[in-house]
């Protein structure tokens, strides 16, 4: 078994192919997307492949040390920054190719007209936390 | 009160349940209720007959449970009856079990968790914290496996090479939460070595004492992983070494030579030297060989490498990497390693630095960077 992250970008991946702002769609549509996203979910818990799944604002602080004894000093948010993750989901799967299965799945959350929305998702393996005992 | 008799009873448990006509599914979870009922109430001090005192209590919830379930009438008829006192359970009952929880049908990480559950008495919380995955995730994969083996007669002869996959994989991942995966696996494995007499059961118990032998030097501050060549040899575990020869030895002496019994022979020849440079190389690639004939596994022709770099020199060693697939994940640590051993640092250090992002684990990613920057030091003037 191994871990993987897919990861949603607000900004940074290529354009998808039915690449409509979700705010330009019909309430019905962005109904149907977060119906198909909780189902997607609930089939992940169904066959015990589920680990996490979190959503992020948009909005971040860029933070870093300022030396002993001073405040951090906190910058941004900065617009020309290249990625912005949206959100994730972690599964535990038996193999890369179901990953890559699940995130082609993920992708095909419907967005405007009720098409799929083909999202670029990042697909990213978690190291392990332990090597193995045989070497 | 001790919890490793419970673990040790359960497999016995289910079997004496299913012997009377229980389903395996049901007859699992009665027992795993019935261990809950132990916890509890055996703290006061174990019943006279501990094994007798889990089969009438795990017989009493699965009536219950075969009562309670309306939808499934017929088999509520069956199970009022009286039960038949039975042959009464035999060694056959828990090797079936081995059998049946690593049935070729289910994928690897479904055996793994059901044979945690079943032979090995765990909870389903406990393997889940094992696997870093929520506890009704665990719980899906379980309920789902036992669903695929349902089918499964239980008397059906089973096969050894996938039940030992299994125990290989809960010796070599998992490792969250209280229980020891690594002693977990070697319990199990003991246990089996016990009930059939099959040289591949006593070289993968043999394998594993082995390794386990050298646990305790393996990892420095910090969960650092310490290379075989700089590990403290005065910590190894002389008695499970000596345990793991003999059992080698004895499985050898049949002639049935495979795998487990091949990686074992490997293990015990780095157990037996004092240092890396007295170490018999020349056998350890004999014996990759034989593993190579065995398995054909890219991963063996890759460690092979490593042995023959020590025994023939490292151009040898690079020769025989020549012949294995760069894509294997370790392929460019050990051609680093060879590459430093042969004089030519300045791709070594580069090379090891690609090996650090090809890591699959973060102990191991985190020696290899510091691999890269310790050639990087020699490079300097």
């Amino acid at each position: 078994m191994a871990k993987y992250l897919l990861l949603k970008h607000y900004r940074g991946a290529p354009a998808s192919v039915n690449d409509v702002p979700m705010d330009r769609w019909t309430p019905e549509e962005v109904t149907a997307h977060m119906r198909y996203m909780w189902d997607f979910i609930a089939r992940l818990e169904n066959t015990g492949e589920f680990v996490d799944s979190q959503g992020l604002s948009p909005e971040g602080t860029f933070v870093r040390y300022d030396g002993e004894g001073r405040p951090p000093v906190t910058d941004g948010p900065f617009a020309e920054t290249k990625d912005l993750i949206a959100g994730w989901v972690v599964i535990d799967v038996d193999s890369y190719e179901r990953a890559l299965e699940l995130a082609g799945e993920l992708s095909a959350a419907p967005g405007a007209d009720g098409k799929p929305i083909h999202e670029w998702l990042e697909v990213r393996p978690f190291l392990a936390e332990h090597s193995a005992v045989t070497d | 009160m001790d919890e490793s008799l419970l673990r040790t009873l359960t497999p016995t448990v289910i079997g004496v349940l299913v012997r009377r006509g229980a389903d395996f599914a049901s007859a699992e979870d009665a027992v795993q209720d019935a261990l809950v009922e132990a916890v509890r109430v055996w703290q006061d001090g174990l019943p006279h007959d501990p094994k007798g005192w889990l089969v009438t209590v795990a017989w009493r919830k699965f009536l219950d449970a075969a009562r309670a379930d309306t939808s499934r009438r017929h088999r509520e008829a069956r199970v009022e009856a009286e039960p038949e006192p039975g042959p009464g359970e035999t060694v056959d009952d828990t090797l079936r079990l081995y059998f049946l929880c690593a049935h070729p049908s289910l994928t690897p990480a479904s055996a793994v968790a059901l044979t945690l559950r079943a032979v090995g008495g765990l909870t389903t919380r406990q393997i889940a914290q094992a696997y870093l995955v929520p506890e009704a995730t665990m719980a899906q994969r379980i309920s789902r496996a036992k669903r695929t083996v349902s089918s499964v007669r239980f008397d059906q002869p089973g096969d050894v090479a996938t039940v030992l996959r299994v125990l290989y994989l809960v010796f070599n991942e998992g490792h969250g939460g209280d229980v020891d995966l690594v002693a977990e696996a070697i319990r199990l494995t003991r246990q089996l070595f016990a009930l059939t007499d099959e040289p591949e059961i006593a070289g993968l118990l043999a394998l594993m004492l082995l390794h386990h032998a050298r646990r305790a030097s393996r990892t420095g501050p910090g969960g650092r992983l310490v290379p075989l060549a700089e590990q403290d040899r005065s910590r190894w575990d002389t008695r499970l070494i000596a345990e793991g020869v003999t059992i080698l030895q004895t499985a050898l002496a049949r002639d049935r030579l495979g795998e487990y019994q091949a990686q074992a022979a490997i293990a015990a020849l780095h157990a037996d030297a004092p240092s890396t440079a007295e170490t018999d190389w020349v056998q350890i690639v004999e014996w990759y060989d034989e593993l190579l004939l065995l398995t054909g596994s890219p991963v063996v022709r890759l460690n092979r490498a490593v042995a023959v770099g020590e025994a023939d020199g490292p151009q040898a060693g690079l020769a025989a990497l020549a012949e294995v697939s760069p894509d294997l994940p370790r392929y460019a640590a050990v051609r680093a390693y060879l590459l430093e051993r042969a004089g030519d640092l300045e791709q070594a250090a580069a090379l090891y630095g690609e090996a650090a992002r090809a890591a699959t684990s973060l102990p191991e990613r985190d020696h290899l960077t510091r691999e890269a920057a310790r050639v990087r030091q020699r490079l300097q003037p």
